[in-house]
């Protein structure tokens, strides 16, 4: 699978680009006619990547890193501030009818709670159908309903799942039932943001499986949004990892998780735990300090300089490139190799 | 070793609309002076109900212990009256919970949070408890204490939320500090901090540690000894090593073979468990994990296995230990 990719990266066009993508939002204070602009949040501040046909892309960070606004810009639920997404070789920001309605279908959305994102008086089938009432497909009487027993089989459910309603269903069940949504339009590309931070363990396994499956199986591409370094590199073919709405390292799955380059990848490989005991006694256990400083007021230059063991003077001037480490392989630090 | 805390054949019940529940199904396991004991389940296991029910903090009704005593250091916590229960909790066993959001009043000021059990429980005068207030603050790791003990919850981070839990529950010295899901709720970097914060504070002042979690990871990095649970019962009991290296119960060797490595290469193996865990309010007779089970047999369909005990202080509560083992050896 991941040779054919490499493959694909170098021949053909990717499914979806995204070139310096800026993201800011407003603060404001003061009430009704007072009311004014102070500042600005820059969830996303001048990020770029790309995702081949086929291909999983990871994107990961901790809470505020950017990695969510990233997702629902892509789905044209916020307007980014700056830059350019390109899906399939077409701008998205000027799509209209017709070809807006057709990228709606063709780039759907897992959420993580499963528990809020299914509405609680729909059955099943009606959730699973709704997409497909909305864009109008399978209008041929009892075509509908032979469609959706085949995505819920397709995921994993027993058919007679079909006229039940969320409350009575398990959460990994529901999970299963936001897949099936997102997979009714048939789509080419899914974003699974968090789409299986919420489940147990034993569940959360067979989630993955079957993200998996469906993608060898339909040929989908994935952008996976996760804080779960383990899961991440159990499903992804690439990584690139976000700190205060930048990218500061990215590169093929085991070659990041194996070779990390930026500080902040380290540390946050470092405090991930392996469930090992032996392997954890023989771990050095020396962790970041401080906290992830807010996105409304962001340190000078290198936004990650103040919790940095590398850092020297010039990191708090200069705002560092991604510098190519390997192939594929960059990382926003010039300080690597004093590491 | 002597045992600090010793909890035998535990149960509760909730009386709910559908029926009752049975949460917690007999269980027993116990902690030593300094020790770090973990309880691994996933949700509903009653990994969470056994440890409220050991201070008390089980509302009555709906829930219910119906059998079991808790003794610490010696003396059955279940048949103190509520004066006397007062008198461990918060002083000689403190407590610290997942949400670091809502387990802090908003309107009042940290430091009078952090204090209250001082007064209380010691009996110190305002001024020494603040000064004994900053003294904590500082000793978890939070700048500037005494700028900080007169600011409220929100104008703390989560983490820093979670360090002032931890400077509460060691307010007033306590033998042993049970947390639940402590770090759940944050960041993984965030969450390395404050799980290195508690065993060092834990291995420093000789405070014996419970952590309930469901993070096989956080579990082999801290915990001494391992209880899995399942639907209300422990399954297997062990130390760390033991459990991780040699696992006999087929739902350890599940867990473990269902969770994602950030050390293995991707796409290495994983296998899930099949199903769904059972409804509390309907259980079978027999072993709880069988419908989910390779190695069941008919006998696991009727009967509830006793522990069956494989080394020192390593046990597990399956009749199918010879076939786990047989497997696992190929």
């Amino acid at each position: 699978m991941s040779v054919a990719n490499e493959a694909v990266t170098e021949t053909a066009a990717p499914l979806l680009e995204v070139r310096d993508l800026k993201t800011h939002f407003p603060v404001r204070e003061g009430f009704l006619v007072f009311e004014r602009t102070v500042g600005q949040v820059k969830a996303v501040d001048g990020v770029s990547f790309s995702v081949a046909r086929g291909e999983t892309l990871g994107l990961v960070g901790e809470s505020g890193c950017g990695k969510t606004t990233i997702g629902r810009c892509i789905l044209k639920l916020v307007e980014p501030t700056g830059g350019e997404i390109r899906f399939d070789g077409k701008d998205v920001s000027g799509l209209e009818g017709g070809e807006l309605k057709d990228f709606r279908r063709r780039v759907q959305a897992v959420f993580q709670d499963p528990y809020s994102s299914l509405n609680p008086r729909m059955t099943v089938a009606e959730i699973v159908a709704e997409p497909l009432l909305v864009h109008g497909m399978d209008k041929e009487p009892g075509e509908r309903s032979r469609h959706v027993a085949k995505l819920l089989n397709l995921c994993g459910l027993p058919g007679n799942i079909a006229e039940r309603y969320p409350h009575e269903m398990s959460g990994g069940q529901r999970q299963r039932v936001g897949i099936a949504r997102a997979l009714a339009l048939n789509p080419d590309f899914i974003i699974c943001d968090e789409a299986v931070s919420a489940l147990d363990v034993s569940i959360q396994a067979q989630i993955i499986r079957l993200l998996e499956d469906l993608r060898e199986e339909l040929g989908l591409t994935y952008l996976f949004i996760g804080h779960d370094l383990s899961v991440v590199r159990h499903i992804c073919h690439r990584v690139a990892v976000m700190y205060l709405g930048r990218i500061v390292e990215t590169a093929e799955c085991d070659e990041l998780f194996d070779n990390p380059k930026h500080p902040y990848t380290k540390a946050l490989l470092e405090a991930v735990p392996i469930p090992d005991p032996k392997i954890e006694a023989e771990r050095a256990h020396s962790f970041l300090a401080g906290e992830v400083p807010s996105p409304m007021n962001p340190p000078s230059g290198c936004v990650f300089h103040p919790r940095c063991q590398l850092a020297v003077a010039g990191c708090r001037e200069e705002s560092p490139e991604l510098i190519e480490y390997g192939q594929g392989h960059w990382a926003a630090c010039p300080r690597v190799s004093a590491g | 070793m002597t045992e600090l805390l010793e909890i035998q054949d535990l149960a509760v019940e909730f009386v709910t609309p559908i029926g009752r529940v049975q949460a917690v199904n007999g269980i027993s396991y116990s902690v030593a002076e300094g020790e770090v004991v973990a309880v691994v389940g996933e949700s509903g296991s009653g990994k969470s109900v056994s440890a409220q029910a050991t201070l008390g903090l089980i509302p009555q009704p709906p829930g219910k212990i119906t059998s079991g005593k808790i003794r610490f250091r010696g003396e059955n916590l279940l048949e103190l009256d509520d004066e006397a229960i007062r008198q461990v909790r918060g002083q000689r066993v403190a407590m610290i919970f997942q949400e670091p959001m809502t387990s802090l009043n908003p309107v009042l000021s940290i430091g009078r949070q952090l204090t209250e059990a001082m007064r209380l429980h010691l009996g110190l005068s305002k001024a020494e408890a603040d000064a004994r207030g900053i003294e904590l603050l500082s000793l978890v790791g939070i700048p500037d204490p005494d700028r900080r003990l007169v600011q409220y919850p929100h104008q703390f981070s989560g983490g820093m939320r979670q360090r002032v839990m931890i400077a509460m529950a060691l307010a007033c010295e306590p033998e042993l500090i049970i947390a639940d899901e402590p770090t759940t709720a944050l960041d993984v970097t965030i969450q390395a901090q404050i799980l290195e914060l508690m065993k060092d504070l834990s291995a420093r002042l000789g405070v014996a540690l419970i952590i309930i979690t469901h993070n096989l990871g956080v579990v082999a990095r801290y915990a001494h000894r391992v209880n899995v649970m399942y639907a209300g019962r422990i399954v297997e009991r062990g130390n760390a090593d033991a459990i991780y290296g040699n696992p006999a119960h087929p739902y350890t060797v599940g867990l473990l073979n269902s969770v994602p490595r950030m050390d293995k290469p991707r796409g290495s193996p994983l296998e899930p468990i099949p199903g769904n865990p059972p409804d509390p309010a309907n259980l079978a007779p027999g072993c709880a994990f069988a419908p989910r089970c390779r190695f069941a047999t008919e006998r696991c369909v009727q009967e509830v296995p006793d522990f069956v005990e494989l080394a020192d202080g390593h046990a597990a509560a399956c009749f199918e230990i010879e076939a786990v083992r047989r497997e696992a050896a190929e």
